[in-house]
């Protein structure tokens, strides 16, 4: 006997696999909150779909508005000091202009999501299993025992033993990886066609990232869900992602299919992105090629392109005009005046070198992208792997401060 | 794993020795023994890097290397004295040669006072020069970080990003001129461009300043790049200790290299076998594991590891495992086809 009444709903949805448009299709969307200082265009003008059973990695640094991007497609944001335009379609139907209340038939049956902090998303006075339950008795009207039975059920596919004592513990009884296991159970509850993962693992060792990260994949595979995997490490999505976004200063910057962005990277900033992070295969002591600066303030954007001030390519132009949207092959969306890898590219970068400008001698002397040795295994002791001599650069500029420490 | 012993002990003429540290929390039977008979040292302009998961005890040993959390036992001789035996004042003074970096650059800066009153501080504390000079010294370690200090020195942390904090403190750290440096996580609240900024920093001041690190971190790559020698932790235990190219192309520890099989490659040419190579989770450091702490996680695992607690030996020159069967060694071919994973968080 369900002891609630079952709500009308208001919006009715199909069978994922009878779907013929993408299951999720962004135009155009633009959030921004006006504040003190200004209106923080925080997505300003974010495109993309995504079918049924795939993966977008949104690769960002803080304050790219990756987060936003996630709460934006999902209508959570408060609507306070708060613009939004675009046309959010999810499963056919247009989710901009919808109220909370008519989203409610959306959220956790249709799209969930999983938060980066589990500490803080659960209710830390409320025992798992009512935390699990609830949207199982509300949302798909399960009586007691059935929804009880589908909770065990659930805390095992993630792989909790136990499950029956779990159930009864708090949040604070469970350990980090516990609580991100319990974190994607109450996400996956009432079977979600799209997941939306903002930082899953951020803050947990390298060890239990690989365990979530993992249980993800597979659960994905399992129910054919979508997935945007947000994160600030190209390593959590380069293997794990069937596209990547790449975004700054609240824009998708580039956009491709995963291995389509690693070997033929053509934004000035994923290139330097990938070039900053501390390598394996390196040999230590190998200088990082930092990128210098720091990202835009959002509420007040520089004019043209915002990677300007610390992009090693960049010429007079990009500090004027908006760089266009231009495709290199199937799928491959960036946005760039002077992309690496074409000749107008190149001579901008030997332009600023023979300039002397910072960002471009801190660039010099590269290794290129993708043509990196693996990293010994368990079991694997390998001879010495052929490992990129690098040189460091001849630049004394301790970590390119010299630009960020005009504050 | 994990292991006692002072196998990995070199000579006598260490900048840093510590020998049979332990240091424990907590009372009766919730006693926890947080870092477990751990002994190292460091070579005079060296960096050494010490990493494990969170729960393994690599902040804590740094902590009671400095003596803000003072050791349970055990012995952290630093620049030939020993700094567990001295008196409330000796070990201030002899502590200004040792100096800390924190995880949380924001909070680590008191958000109240502004930016060149706090890297003037220790010179205050300790009344060196008048007040123009110490100004002086602090502006000119600013400077030698990267922050402007006619533009940034009025101003209060809040008006900071990560980065730039980050860079006050390690300006701060600087003021008394230490010898020894000791990074508790300093880049892993900051993103991956200004990480490489703030390690680039910490090299060029390394080769500037003569400095000796201790560099506490959880990430390997990055521990790779900034040290000479690694220490790797388990459960208030070392498990391993290398020169970061030995350690990391011949890992001779299991939990080694599970840990660097974890680490997700920005490359998707370099394709994973998409399983987790370690179940579970740390176990509870109130009731370890008998023997080796490692075994209950470890694919290796054989009765004797749960009977005898391995000791630390040497595989190599610079190499030291505490490990009953380390790989890429006849021993361990000899014995266990890795058993199958047992199920996740078994442990928990």
């Amino acid at each position: 006997m369900s002891l609630r009444r079952q709500r009308t709903p208001h919006l009715e949805f199909a069978d994922a696999s009878e779907l013929e448009e993408p299951l999720l299709d962004v135009q155009d969307l633009r959030t921004a909150f006006r504040t003190t200082r200004g209106l923080v265009r925080a997505n300003d003008g974010i495109s993309f779909t995504l079918d049924r059973g795939k993966t977008l990695g949104v690769v960002g640094e803080s304050g790219s508005g990756k987060t936003v991007l996630t709460r934006s497609v999902m209508g959570l944001l408060p609507n306070v000091n708060l613009e939004r335009s675009g046309s959010v379609r999810f499963a056919g139907h247009e989710l901009m202009g919808l109220t909370p209340a008519q989203l409610r038939d959306v959220w956790g049956t249709q799209m969930s999501v999983i938060f980066q902090d589990p500490m803080t998303a659960l209710n830390p006075v409320v025992r798992v299993e009512r935390q699990l339950t609830e949207s199982l008795r509300i949302r798909l009207g399960l009586d007691r025992r059935a929804a009880h039975d589908t909770a065990v059920a659930l805390l095992t596919s993630v792989g909790i033993p136990a499950p029956e004592q779990r159930m009864r513990n708090y949040p604070h009884e469970l350990s980090g990886g516990m609580r991100q296991r319990v974190m994607i159970a109450i996400a996956l509850a009432c079977g979600p066609k799209l997941v939306l993962a903002d930082e899953p693992t951020t803050g947990l060792d390298v060890t239990l990232q690989a365990q979530i990260l993992d249980l993800l994949g597979t659960l994905q595979r399992e129910r054919s869900m979508g997935m945007i995997l947000v994160t600030h490490d190209l390593g959590v999505v380069a293997n794990r992602a069937d596209d990547i976004a790449v975004m700054y200063a609240g824009r998708i910057v580039e956009q491709a299919p995963t291995k389509d962005l690693f070997s033929h990277t053509r934004m000035p900033y994923t290139e330097a992105l990938l070039r900053s992070i501390p390598r394996l295969t390196e040999p230590s002591h190998t200088r990082l090629r930092a990128i210098p600066g720091r990202p835009p303030d959002l509420a007040a954007l520089p004019p043209g392109c915002p990677f300007a001030p610390r992009c090693p390519y960049a010429q007079d132009r990009c500090r004027v005009e908006d760089p266009p949207s231009r495709t290199a092959g199937a799928g491959h969306r960036f946005s760039c005046w002077f992309p690496v890898g074409s000749p107008e590219g190149d001579d901008a970068l030997a332009r600023n070198v023979a300039a002397g400008v910072p960002a471009a001698l801190a660039f010099t002397g590269a290794v290129p992208v993708g043509a990196l040795s693996p990293v010994p295994g368990v079991s694997a002791v390998s001879p010495d792997v052929g490992t990129p001599a690098v040189g460091t650069p001849g630049v004394g500029q301790p970590g390119g401060g010299t630009i960020e420490g005009g504050g | 794993m994990a292991g006692s012993g002072t196998t990995q002990l070199r000579g006598e003429d260490m900048l840093l020795r510590v020998e049979h540290l332990v240091v424990e929390f907590g009372k009766g039977h919730r006693r926890v023994r947080a870092v477990s008979d751990v002994s190292f040292d460091v070579a005079p302009g060296e960096t050494l890097g010490l990493v494990g998961e969170s729960g393994c005890g690599k902040s804590t040993t740094g902590r009671a290397v400095a003596l803000v959390h003072p050791p349970d036992a055990g012995s952290v001789r630093f620049a030939g004295r020993e700094l567990t035996s001295l008196g409330p004042r000796q070990l201030r003074q002899a502590r200004t040669k040792v100096q800390m970096v924190f995880q949380d650059p924001i909070s680590s800066l008191n958000p109240r006072r502004r930016v060149l009153d706090s890297v003037m501080e220790p010179l205050s504390i300790w009344g060196i020069g008048t007040r123009e000079e110490r100004r002086a010294k602090a502006s000119q370690t600013l400077e030698s970080v990267g922050i402007n200090p006619n533009d940034a020195g009025g101003r209060r942390p809040i008006e900071f990003s990560g980065g730039q904090c980050q860079r006050i403190s390690i300006a701060r750290a600087l003021m008394l001129e230490p010898t020894l440096l000791i990074c508790d996580e300093p880049v892993s609240a900051l993103d991956v461009s200004v990480q490489a900024q703030i390690l680039n920093l910490l090299d060029d001041l390394k080769r500037a300043r003569g400095l000796t690190m201790v560099f506490i971190a959880h990430d390997l790559a990055v521990v790779k790049n900034v040290s000479d020698r690694v220490a790797v932790m388990y459960l208030g235990k070392l498990c391993e200790v290398a020169s970061p190219d030995t350690l990391y192309r011949h890992p001779a520890h299991p939990y080694t290299a599970a840990l660097l099989a974890s680490i997700p490659e920005p490359d998707p040419s370099v394709a994973g076998d998409g399983s987790s190579p370690l179940s579970g989770e740390l176990p509870s450091p109130t009731d370890p594991p008998s023997g080796c702490r490692f075994r209950t996680r470890c694919p290796y695992a054989q009765d004797r590891c749960t009977a005898e607690e391995p000791a630390i030996r040497a595989l190599g020159p610079d190499h030291f495992v505490a490990c009953h069967f380390p790989l890429g060694q006849p021993t361990a071919t000899a014995v266990a086809p890795p058993v199958g994973a047992t199920t996740p968080g078994s442990d928990a």
